[in-house]
């Protein structure tokens, strides 16, 4: 009999849990327009700005990559690797509405020869990792051309 | 320069670099005493001592330079512990000048020292959600590796640099610090060995990459009138500047242990990728009156050897795009027009967090007094260190004779 584990995000109110199209939850400040991720709650980042209310908003769900990297050994706790560990890459992409730049692993699947900087990418949702009753969701950048031609 | 605005350094010492396990108040005298020796004074003379802390050997740690004046012996000495991640041996330097330029004290020990575990760095442990450390480790698996292999992504994409330039660094660094005594790692290497070690975390192969280390280094700084009093052998070779800086808003370059950079868009604000590392080296030129022109040698914080490159542009040495040029010309290498890291760097060191920036200086005052045995730049009258404490602290020291 299959296990049924209840998705719960892995870390509360970071992103929403839409299936179709999730985003990141981040801030916008409604003075300068400032974005932040994770939220602004006390102080906006603009030294110009005294804001201290700030929107919650859902950021750009596509970017382009900055940069990109992998993880070739399993990384320390709190790290809750896959047994086998399996290496994953990580992107760094830049949000055009929002100007800054977002991490966040890449999905299963692509290794940095399939990454180029500038590269166009949308935010999915996938398993960080899983205990019994719980799979744990985390967002992931998943590359919109894959397969490009070498 | 005038004398207000310079401190003499009287003594440079260092425990060696290694990975032994041993306590790190160990280390720290044992580099307090060399430093002590080498300015011809004893540890009564102290007035005050300024500890550059470490975070993973408890409370003695966290107060490190009670801690040391504990171990060399109580002396009713006035005393500071501060903490600012890679950069605090810089800001307990600043903490000693600071004093030293008030008036407040003739004579401070600057000491840091740590020991290391094996491995990846690892934040510390329990479940702390809103630690942005904790949690880049557990939602993104980022390791400091990651945000370095970032870097040089990055400077590959944009400016062409090549698998080999790293390893170039590589190379270089390792024959720099062949005849470095303190040295953890005193061995040559070719481009085609470091290649062929394993990669961590593309591009940056294992032997790219900073090791962690133990280790221990420590100055003595005075007062001006007190060197010459004191009757300080020539060349008196001075600190004549220390950047602390901030990052200025908006910082677009990712940094550790974030989840994301600034934002640029609020209306105004600069736009492109304006980062941090720039900034720091420019405002310790401006408080010495100088520019990088007038540098004869520099130790950077080469936490990778792609790393190293970039900081050949924020400190100046050449322009944006360049610093594969200045490496494959021979620059930056012992003989060069500006070596960088002749003492070998954070490649032939490893890195011992509140140790390493005191470390840097002691290696510019050797440089500068002509006592680099085996790595000397010969001439060299200026000297310039660069690092960075996480996403914000900076820490830059101007030495010169």
């Amino acid at each position: 009999m299959a296990v049924t584990r209840t998705q719960v995000p892995a870390q509360e109110g970071w992103f929403t849990l839409d299936p179709v199209a999730p985003a990141l939850l981040g801030t916008r400040c409604p003075e300068c327009g400032t974005y932040a991720f994770p939220s602004a709650t006390v102080f906006c980042a603009n030294p110009a700005c005294e804001a201290t209310e700030f929107e919650p908003v859902p950021l750009s769900r596509t970017g382009r990559v900055w940069s990109y990297t992998d993880a070739r050994y399993q990384p320390p706790r709190p790290y809750v690797p896959a047994d086998p560990y399996e290496p994953f890459c990580i992107a760094a992409v830049e949000l055009a509405a929002e100007k800054m730049v977002v991490m966040g692993q890449v999905v299963p699947g692509v290794s940095v020869d399939d990454l180029s900087v500038g590269d166009e990418v949308e935010l999915v949702l996938d398993t960080l990792y899983c205990d019994d009753e719980h799979e744990y969701l985390v967002w992931k950048w998943r590359p919109l051309a894959p397969g490009r031609p070498a | 320069m005038p004398d207000d605005r310079r401190v003499a350094v009287l003594g440079a010492g260092m425990h060696p670099w290694g990975k032994w396990g041993r306590h790190f108040v160990e280390y720290g005298v044992a580099a307090a005493r060399d430093a002590l020796g080498d300015a011809g004074l004893s540890w009564p003379d102290i007035q005050f001592v300024s500890g550059a802390d470490t975070i993973r050997n408890g409370y003695p740690g966290f107060i490190a330079g009670a801690t040391f004046a504990q171990a060399l012996g109580w002396t009713g000495a006035r005393v500071s512990s501060c903490y600012a991640a890679c950069a605090s041996g810089a800001v307990a330097i600043a903490n000693a000048r600071a004093q030293i330029l008030a008036g407040l004290c003739d004579v401070a020990l600057v000491v840091g020292a740590d020991t290391t575990p094996k491995g990846f760095f690892a934040p510390v442990g329990g479940e702390r959600r809103d630690d942005p450390d904790w949690l880049r480790f557990h939602l993104l698996g980022a390791t400091n590796p990651t945000y370095f292999a970032l870097y040089a992504r990055r400077r590959m994409d944009r400016f062409g640099a090549t698998d080999e330039d790293f390893a170039q660094v590589k190379v270089k660094n390792a024959r720099h610090g062949l005849a470095n005594p303190n040295a953890r790692y005193r061995k040559e290497v070719t481009i085609d060995e470091v290649l062929a070690s394993p990669v961590v975390a593309d591009p940056l192969r294992l032997l790219e990459i900073c090791a962690t280390s133990d280790g221990g280094a420590a100055l003595v700084l005075t007062s001006m009138e007190f060197a010459r009093r004191h009757g300080a052998g020539e060349p008196l070779v001075t600190v004549s500047a220390v950047s602390t800086v901030t990052p200025r808003f908006p910082n677009t370059v990712i940094e550790m242990p974030n989840f994301s950079t600034d934002s640029a868009a609020a209306p105004g604000v600069p736009v492109g990728d304006t980062g941090f590392r720039p900034s720091i080296t420019a405002a310790a030129y401006e408080e010495a009156g100088i520019g990088p022109e007038d540098v004869d040698l520099a130790e950077v914080y080469d936490l990778s050897a792609a790393l190293e490159l970039d900081w050949y542009e924020d400190i100046g040495l050449c322009g944006e795009g360049e610093a594969e040029k200045l490496l494959r010309d021979g620059a930056t290498a012992i003989g060069g027009r500006v070596p960088v890291n002749p003492s070998g760097g954070l490649s032939c060191f490893g890195e011992a967090i509140p140790a390493q920036a005191i470390a840097q200086v002691c290696e510019c005052v050797w440089q500068l007094r002509g006592r680099a045995a085996g790595r000397q730049v010969e001439g060299a009258r200026v000297a310039v260190t660069a690092n960075q404490g996480l996403f914000g602290h900076g820490s830059s020291v101007v030495v010169t004779r």
